[in-house]
């Protein structure tokens, strides 16, 4: 379970804004952070992957203190063992397709990696560089290069965003997959109603830093239009 | 060709190698500490750096010429730690040389991390990877251009280099004297012909090293 508690200062288009998050997320959940642009959903996940200090507050997963403000305590991305998908991929270009994933392995093991390129049909492109992939193949590299580290929570920061209609759908069967192979928490960043609705298994409604609202996607939404509806 | 002609080419060869090997390992904890670190004097720092950018060759020649005096603190320094008197000599010309070669090093070294994607490192570290395996693995590989340009220009600028040598080594044949001050030593004495010889030399070595760096650079915006 990943136990969050954390306040962070953050510039918005608005301008400032506090991030504060409360929840506990259970393992195996595949939760959407779901929310307009600049409500604090990449902050939040950097704040989780370590990537940017949260100025207070305390994050814990299962029984390791990741994030304690109050005792100084603030594990380094390199500890934490999260794969972390990054908007523009972040493939790594002087490197192979076989050897970005062999790159994340933490003990060399060809077998996972011809696995992992077999699932995510990448052998006819292992020997390419990141330069000559379209996009689709760039996210298919990079989910294969993040579970390469196995790690014990899978963080995709807008995965989909910088792709068209229907390589969207297509590739959403690939998330999927990566989390099942997983078997462990999936965090993924969205700003999609039907990317949300189609994928998760739970979602934060992330507005100016504060949760409004959390649970399953299809009762979050149906609250949200009901709320309307009244407001109307 | 004479011995001196072979002497002061290869003193100039010796010369521009050490100061590019030894600003290569300087140069890059001072451009790492300048692209992605944020301090109080860093803007000090970067100006302190290019100074002999924009400094007559004489200025810091000058200054170097009277920090090396043993009537000096540094200079007696040196002299009783390391019995090494560092005026007129070739020690003394290469720690010049290091000081006003350092910007042709540190800024294609900086510009060259700075261009790297911030995600690049970032992805790196959640893999689990240090910052050292970071450095060798994702930064290095992908920032070539960048370093052979910083080689390739300290290299050349240490070559054409006059001013500075001049003033902190002198002329002395087989210890300070490279070919830039041979070239102005031959044409005093009328010796045009050895002149031309350096000159030819000197011509040639710079025009294949920038050309080099322009054909990297050519590669890299066809890439």
């Amino acid at each position: 379970m990943l136990k969050i508690d954390i306040q962070h200062a953050m510039l918005t288009s608005d301008g400032k804004a506090t991030l504060e998050v409360c929840t506990e997320i259970e393992d195996r959940e595949l939760l959407c952070l779901f929310g307009h642009s600049g409500a604090g959903k990449t902050t939040l996940l950097r704040i989780l992957a370590g990537l940017t200090k949260a100025d207070k507050g305390r994050i814990v997963f299962n029984d390791d203190v990741w994030f304690d403000s109050a005792q100084k305590i603030n594990i380094p991305p390199q500890q934490r063992n999260v794969g972390f998908m990054f908007q523009d991929y972040a493939l790594f270009p002087n490197m192979s397709v076989e050897r970005n994933i062999r790159f994340a392995q933490k003990c060399s093991d060809q077998n996972q990696v011809d696995m992992l390129m077999e699932l995510f049909e990448l052998q006819s492109l292992k020997n390419q560089k990141p330069g000559q992939l379209s996009g689709g193949q760039k996210q298919r590299v990079a989910l294969a290069r993040a579970l390469a580290a196995k790690p014990n929570v899978l963080m995709l920061d807008e995965p989909l965003s910088a792709l068209d209609f229907e390589m969207r759908l297509a590739l959403q069967g690939e998330i999927r997959k990566a989390h099942n192979l997983l078997d462990t928490t999936t965090l993924m960043v969205s700003h999609d109603v039907d990317e949300v609705i189609s994928l998760a298994s739970s979602m934060l409604f992330i507005r100016n830093g504060k949760v409004i609202s959390e649970g399953r996607p299809d009762e979050v939404f149906d609250a949200c239009v009901f709320r309307k509806v009244l407001q109307a | 060709m004479n011995q001196d002609f072979i002497q002061t080419l290869l003193l100039t060869g010796k010369l521009a190698t050490w100061t590019t090997v030894l600003l290569l390992v300087v140069g890059f904890p001072i451009a790492y500490l300048l692209a992605y670190k944020r301090f109080f004097f860093k803007p000090f720092v970067e100006a302190l750096i290019s100074m002999p950018m924009v400094l007559p060759p004489t200025v810091l020649g000058f200054y170097m010429l009277m920090a090396y005096s043993p009537q000096n603190v540094f200079g007696a320094f040196i002299q009783q730690v390391f019995n090494v008197r560092l005026a007129f000599s070739f020690e003394g010309v290469l720690l010049a040389s290091l000081i006003f070669s350092l910007p042709f090093m540190i800024q294609p070294l900086q510009n060259g991390l700075v261009s790297i994607s911030v995600s690049l490192r970032e992805a790196s570290y959640t893999l689990g990877k240090s910052k050292w395996q970071t450095f060798f693995h994702v930064l290095v590989p992908n920032m070539l251009p960048s370093i052979i340009t910083a080689i390739a220009m300290t290299f050349a600028h240490c070559i054409g280099e006059f001013g500075v040598v001049i003033m902190v080594g002198g002329n002395m044949p087989g210890e300070t004297r490279v070919a830039s001050i041979a070239i102005y030593d031959e044409v005093q004495s009328l010796n045009y012909e050895t002149a031309n010889q350096y000159s030819f030399v000197l011509f040639i070595v710079s025009m294949l090293i920038l050309t080099l760096i322009y054909s990297i650079n050519g590669k890299k915006k066809l890439l």
